[in-house]
């Protein structure tokens, strides 16, 4: 009897969780504007969504979405690792006030964080776009990245870059040849995690993009809701979304799951 | 200069972090060819020394050369040296090929050579076909020979060890210590290997190195180092000894638990004190005759596989160890014999404290970082500079530190036959003597007092 209301507990649970997005993907294919209607399978709204036209501001919000996204993520993995590698090498008091200062903009609520860089390049007189919206974007994804690659660092033998000089590298030849290899994974995670930051992020977005147009869909979506409604196309794009975003679960899953079995079999 | 003999050269290298030295100007020559082990406890500089001779670390101040160019300020990469680290720093995503080819790759010698110099050095630490393994897999044995294939493939003029084998079990141990041995000969690079094991270091090496807080205390050959001991450290360090205080009457003449011996040394001066220094195995145990030098009864006796390993305790209270092929039952009596040659004696390195001290007011007096009562020095002034001794037997340990004036932790211990010598460092860095007859453990963090009659002022002029 436990176990069954146990079960229940847990199903419904998951059902919560998931019937918004299963709603959304069963009304993908259908072609009614509103959502719960249904008027028979129809695939119209998937070919509508890359057909451009009425919907070209859409697929140009997705694209710089996208854009905005990838770039972001590189410069925040790049500034990350260095960080990390910096903050790794400091010792005693020092560290604990970087890791502190590595922490608080992550505890920031995004709001505050989107004005006080608003605030800013309206200060320095800067033209927001594209180019203000990476950098938004770098300044609060670099602290995850950091905290993806620091317990690498602490797993590392610390001797091995020592090491690596020792048998003739250039410090500059150690940390591409040792040092990146040890924290790759924790650069991939870190990337993967900026990304996903990036695309979702609406509060920081919204003050940094200026007024010049510039679209990402998550402005898009909000704008399109205020309009009146939402554009229904955005049901087949959430469900591609989210597709894509279990592949690649399921893939990131799978890859480690055989790397453990084969570090495994190795020990054995 | 000219050409010199030495292919490691270290002159007066210190190295310090405030006004504490890890290091306190050692100086150390190596031959070309030679194994030489530096050997000391944990913390008494060694592997610092090693991480400067690699170019880990700078000296605060002092000279290295190796094959008589100046490296001091050359980064390791640079340097003719390479090391094979205690943890073995092995490269954990390349496999065991890679790893030991990785100098290699990086002087851009040819692909063909690179093959056959990493299957040479495979084939010399005895890890033939290991070539595609991945080095995780491997056992700690297995890491360290790939670690010191990877270091020899280089062909350094110098070899670096550091505690290479700690990691590893004891039978594991014994066997790379025979193969290290080997390879040393084979090779004829210099190793300059730093351990903490007293036994490693006298089967490997040539020369010997014995470090204590930070200083060279003695350099010389296994059995050098072994049977002429120069202080009660390297005694008491390597192999076990009885050390005991004793006084040089005359020329040949030592005095100590209360009774004249014979011996060979000389030089010493009249009624100097001296550390007399006798190894277990040198003390003839019979049944008791008129014909023994001294008396005693056995205390305890333990059978340690070729000897056993007794204690005697002598009618005035001094206690002996000593090893030999008989056992004695307990409480047995018992008479010893020692051969003049085999009475080692030491001049003593101090036979008092001596500490700079400031005075704070006429019967105050600023040691060690704390003020302590004394009795009163006329007319002294509030800040002048004087000497204070403190005899060993007048300092008492508290076992509570908020009892005594000053904190301190017991960080060494020699047992004199009846009491300990021990090495107290203070809170501020300095270190306090102490003889005692409690019983304390290394790492006591202990409270120092010493009573005003017992502290002697002299005054500078």
């Amino acid at each position: 009897m436990k176990r069954f209301f146990a079960q229940t507990y847990l199903w419904l649970l998951l059902a919560m969780l998931y019937a918004p997005i299963v709603i959304i993907a069963i009304f993908s294919f259908t072609e009614a504007k509103v959502l719960g209607n249904w008027t028979g399978f129809s695939t119209k709204l998937y070919t509508s969504l890359f057909s451009g036209g009425v919907h070209h501001s859409l697929l140009s919000a997705i694209e710089n979405t996208l854009i905005i996204a990838i770039v972001a993520a590189a410069l925040s993995t790049l500034l990350g690792s260095v960080a990390a590698i910096g903050i790794h090498n400091l010792r005693g008091h020092k560290k604990i006030v970087m890791n502190t200062l590595n922490n608080i903009p992550m505890l920031n609520p995004d709001i505050i964080t989107g004005i006080s860089l608003f605030l800013l390049f309206v200060s320095l007189g800067i033209t927001q776009g594209y180019a203000t919206v990476i950098l938004a974007h770098v300044a609060f994804c670099t602290p995850y990245v950091v905290l993806c690659i620091i317990p690498r660092l602490q797993q590392m033998n610390p001797d091995i870059y020592e090491a690596a000089l020792d048998l003739g590298a250039t410090p500059f030849q150690a940390m591409r040849k040792v040092i990146i290899p040890e924290i790759k994974p924790g650069m991939i995670s870190g990337f993967i995690l900026a990304f996903t930051l990036s695309i979702d992020d609406f509060a920081v977005t919204i003050f940094t993009i200026g007024t010049g147009g510039l679209e990402t869909l998550s402005t898009y979506i909000y704008a399109d809701a205020r309009k009146g409604g939402l554009t229904p196309e955005l049901r087949p794009l959430s469900t591609i979304i989210f597709a894509t975003v279990l592949l690649l679960l399921i893939i990131i899953n799978v890859r480690s799951q055989r790397a453990a079995k084969k570090k495994e079999a190795l020990v054995k | 200069m000219g050409e010199s003999n030495f292919i490691i050269e270290l002159s007066h290298i210190s190295k310090c972090y405030g006004d504490k030295c890890v290091l306190d100007d050692v100086s150390l020559f190596v031959k070309k060819g030679e194994f030489v082990t530096i050997l000391g406890p944990s913390g008494c500089g060694k592997t610092t020394l090693l991480k400067i001779l690699a170019g880990f670390g700078t000296a605060t101040s002092g000279e290295i050369k190796i094959a008589g160019a100046d490296i001091t300020d050359v980064p390791p990469h640079l340097r003719p040296v390479n090391t094979v680290f205690q943890r073995y720093a092995l490269f954990p995503h390349l496999n065991v090929y890679d790893n030991i080819a990785f100098g290699l790759k990086l002087k851009k010698v040819k692909q063909d050579e690179i093959d056959a110099r990493v299957r040479k050095a495979l084939k010399m630490v005895g890890m033939t076909d290991y070539e595609w393994r991945d080095v995780n897999s491997l056992s700690g044995g297995q890491q360290q020979r790939v670690a010191i294939a990877r270091a020899i493939i280089n062909r350094p003029q110098v070899l670096l060890l550091d505690e290479p084998l700690a990691a590893l079990d004891l039978k594991m141990r014994k066997d790379m210590q025979m193969e290290l041995k080997d390879m040393h000969k084979t090779l004829g690079i210099t190793f300059v290997y730093v351990t903490h094991d007293q036994e490693e270091a006298l089967t490997l090496s040539d020369t010997i190195v014995v470090m204590s807080e930070g200083k060279v205390q003695q350099i010389g050959t296994p059995t050098d180092i072994y049977n002429e001991p120069v202080n009660s450290f390297v005694a008491d360090f390597i192999g076990e000894s009885n050390i005991l205080n004793g006084e040089m009457i005359r020329d040949r003449v030592v005095k100590f638990m209360d009774r004249e011996f014979e011996c060979v040394d000389e030089g010493f001066g009249e009624n100097s004190p001296v550390d007399v220094v006798i190894r277990p195995e040198d003390v003839y145990i019979m049944a008791r005759t008129d014909s023994g030098m001294f008396d005693g009864v056995v205390q305890s006796c333990i059978f340690k596989g070729v000897h056993y390993e007794m204690t005697v305790l002598t009618p005035n209270g001094y206690e002996i160890m000593i090893q030999d092929y008989n056992a004695f039952e307990v409480g047995q009596e018992v008479s010893m014999i020692v051969k003049p040659s085999d009475i080692h004696v030491m001049r003593k390195e101090r036979i008092c404290n001596t500490f700079e001290g400031k005075m704070i007011d006429s019967t105050h007096v600023e040691i060690l970082g704390a003020q302590f009562l004394c009795n009163e020095v006329a007319d002294a002034l509030e800040g002048e500079s004087v000497v204070v001794e403190v005899p060993f037997n007048k300092v008492e340990l508290m076992d509570n530190k908020e009892d005594g004036q000053q904190v301190g932790d017991v960080r060494f211990i020699l047992y004199k036959g009846d009491h300990y010598h021990l090495t107290v460092r203070t809170a501020d860095g300095e270190n306090i003597y102490v003889d005692t007859t409690d019983v304390w453990d290394d790492g006591d963090i202990v409270g120092i007092k010493i009573q005003a009659d017992d502290i002697v002022i002299k005054r500078k002029q």
